[in-house]
């Protein structure tokens, strides 16, 4: 057993936070109140809780322009995320990040990047220190389909690989690379098969079934941190929402998607099994649900509450001691 | 403390030894650095001083910019060899999306001490892709600081400012003057604090603004023109962001002519920035227009003649000072 009654109980808490916080985000944005453009991780929640439920606080995570998933299940604050998204003062990054750039540097969260791959190399960086200090932590860059024909990442595994760093390489295959059909723009299938080329172990596991996640990825960090070196975590996934929100999506059938919400939705499959193993009753599911909905509520109250950043305020954070 | 003699080379080395053993989370990485102490043997010594501490990489500028980055930003102090700086350009995302804007987009949480040693300049029959003066690159770029030594004092000081420094530096050294000797103190706590420029002659006629390689040029075109009556004014700027510009004011405010000297290409170079600067903050102390001396706009050419002819020379300076002087 990997996972007892509470781990798996936290792990579905982490799940609907994710969806309630991720359909909060496109409701608030259709409304016109998060500026910008945002992009959303509805259908891949069960990648983002089985990978970061195997972390500790001390581990490192980057993440991608689709990273509020990533940033909650590795225990970040929600009201100071729905600041940072309503471009607030008390928002993590004081207003100068949004949506795509969040990080919590406390919680080993080294950012979201809007640079596709551009977490790769950095995540070397933090899994050659962590080989440095000699600790026993881990490293973990989650990036997409798309991400993973970028010449970086060939750079990144194979210096993962010939160091033996504590890394985990895991590419979030949502069949969708913004317009790209994942099959049309990569000679693979399977994305995992490239680990071989680096001499890595490369794992394919349905991404919507977190405990498959979960085991997996135990794995791989039992092996990161015994020194044995990187692997590479394919999770199969879909990414039910436009590439943006606000995407008109022309370049996919939605029946496609209505298969995926209704035969294949992480959060749904989970439930279901809690439920049938009885370690969820509906009516706690229920109270699961309305006590994310209650924190989503006090975080949104928060960050309406909250000021502007002072225009000035943009020429702040440069430099230390500038 | 008395002065030494030494080359620039052993300048860098020196300053990479004395911090190195001052603070045990700086390390080095990039290409070919252990078989022989760096491809320009930069870094004699530390191999067998500090194993462990300078590491191999294999030839991928992307992710050794990108191990500098993640490395600083979770508790070391790297200094990543660029081995060429013509290869900035395999880095870029890295330096410029990362590197630069990281401490600035999350707001200020984290702090980035990384320095980039970058040798760059022409003058070595390398041609167009292991000859260039890249720091305007960056120096337009917000969140870096630039820095680029001429004499061997200034390596050693602006290196191991550049090492303390909480924020990430790009460190253009020119590759022509590693073997360039001159003095350099000998107390292990000289630093040249970043954003100070250096009045390296005193003039009264013209002041020569100048970095890099090009200091050289101006100290040899200063004593042709003192010859001639004309007193230059050198001003080395060694650290081009930030920019001291009050150095740069008040020894302009004194010879009323400013002439900017850089090996860079004229056109989008350093000199347009300090130029402009200069007219919009100085305009009632001028006597005469701002003078740009730098390289033609081509790539280094790699056949002699055409790369002398290409690169600017103490008789380029020499004729614009003039023309500044009305002389």
């Amino acid at each position: 057993m990997t996972a007892d009654k509470k781990d798996l109980l936290a792990m579905y808490r982490t799940m609907v936070t994710i969806r309630q916080f991720e359909t909060m985000a496109g409701e608030y944005f259709a409304a016109g109140q998060i500026p910008g453009f945002i992009h959303l991780s509805i259908g891949q929640e069960g990648s983002s809780t089985g990978v970061c439920s195997c972390l500790r606080p001390d581990d490192y995570v980057a993440t991608t322009h689709r990273g509020h998933g990533h940033m909650i299940a590795k225990g970040a604050d929600l009201k100071r995320m729905v600041a940072e998204l309503f471009g607030k003062a008390t928002g993590y990054c004081k207003g100068k990040g949004g949506s795509m750039h969040i990080a919590d540097f406390s919680i080993g969260i080294l950012g979201a990047n809007g640079v596709v791959a551009g977490g790769l190399p950095l995540i070397c960086g933090a899994g050659l220190s962590i080989k440095l200090r000699k600790t026993d932590q881990v490293a973990v860059v989650f990036f997409g389909d798309g991400a993973s024909n970028r010449g970086p990442v060939h750079e990144a595994m194979n210096m993962a690989s010939i160091w033996k760093l504590p890394v985990l390489f895991v590419v979030e295959n949502n069949q969708w690379a913004s317009t790209t059909p994942q099959g049309s723009a990569c000679a693979l299938g399977d994305l995992c098969r490239r680990a071989a080329g680096y001499n890595m172990p490369g794992y394919s596991v349905d991404g919507n079934d977190v405990l498959a996640v979960r085991e997996t990825t135990l794995k791989a960090v039992a092996e990161a941190r015994k020194g044995e070196g990187p692997s590479m975590i394919e999770n199969k996934t879909y990414r039910v929402r436009g590439h943006f929100e606000g995407d008109p999506q022309k370049y996919r059938d939605q029946a496609e998607v209505l298969t995926w919400q209704e035969k294949n939705d992480p959060v749904k499959r989970f439930e279901e099994l809690l439920l049938k193993d009885q370690v969820l009753t509906k009516k706690k599911s229920k109270t699961v649900w309305d006590e994310v909905k209650g924190e989503l509520d006090a975080a949104i109250e928060f960050a309406k509450n909250s000021p502007f950043p002072k225009p000035e305020d943009a020429l702040e954070d440069l430099f230390v001691n500038a | 403390m008395s002065d030494r003699i030494m080359s620039a080379s052993a300048a860098l080395a020196e300053a990479l030894h004395e911090e190195m053993a001052r603070d045990e989370t700086i390390f080095i990485l990039g290409e070919d650095l252990t078989a022989h102490a760096g491809i320009f043997g930069q870094f004699k010594g530390i191999p067998e001083k500090f194993p462990g501490r300078i590491l191999d990489t294999p030839i991928s500028e992307a992710c050794i910019a990108g191990c500098g980055v993640g490395s600083a930003l979770t508790g070391m102090r790297p200094i990543v060899d660029f081995h060429f700086s013509d290869f900035v350009t395999c880095g870029m995302d890295e330096f410029c999306n990362q590197a630069a804007k990281i401490r600035y987009m999350f707001g200020g949480q984290v702090k980035l001490p990384m320095v980039v040693w970058c040798p760059d300049g022409a003058g070595l029959r390398a041609a167009a892709q292991h000859s260039q003066s890249l720091e305007a690159w960056f120096v337009h770029t917000p969140g870096l600081k630039v820095v680029v030594p001429s004499e061997a004092a200034d390596v050693k000081g602006l290196m191991k400012a550049s090492i303390r420094d909480d924020n990430p530096v790009m460190f253009f050294q020119h590759k022509r003057l590693f073997s360039k000797e001159g003095h350099v103190p000998a107390d292990p706590e000289f630093i040249i604090p970043l954003g100070r420029a250096a009045v390296k002659r005193e003039g009264r006629d013209v002041s020569l603004l100048t970095y890099g390689s090009g200091f050289f040029l101006c100290m040899t075109a200063a004593q042709e023109l003192a010859k001639e009556g004309i007193e230059a004014e050198v001003v080395d700027l060694r650290t081009l962001s930030p920019l001291d510009m009050d150095t740069v004011a008040a020894s302009v405010k004194k010879t009323f002519r400013a002439v900017i000297v850089h090996e860079a290409c004229v056109t989008g170079g350093f000199g347009g920035e300090l130029a402009a600067r200069i007219q919009a903050e100085l305009f009632d102390h001028l006597d005469a227009p701002v003078l740009r001396v730098g390289a033609k706009d081509v790539p280094i050419p790699f056949s002699p003649p055409m790369e002398d002819f290409v690169l600017p020379k103490p008789a380029d300076v020499i004729q614009a000072v003039k023309a500044v002087c009305y002389r």
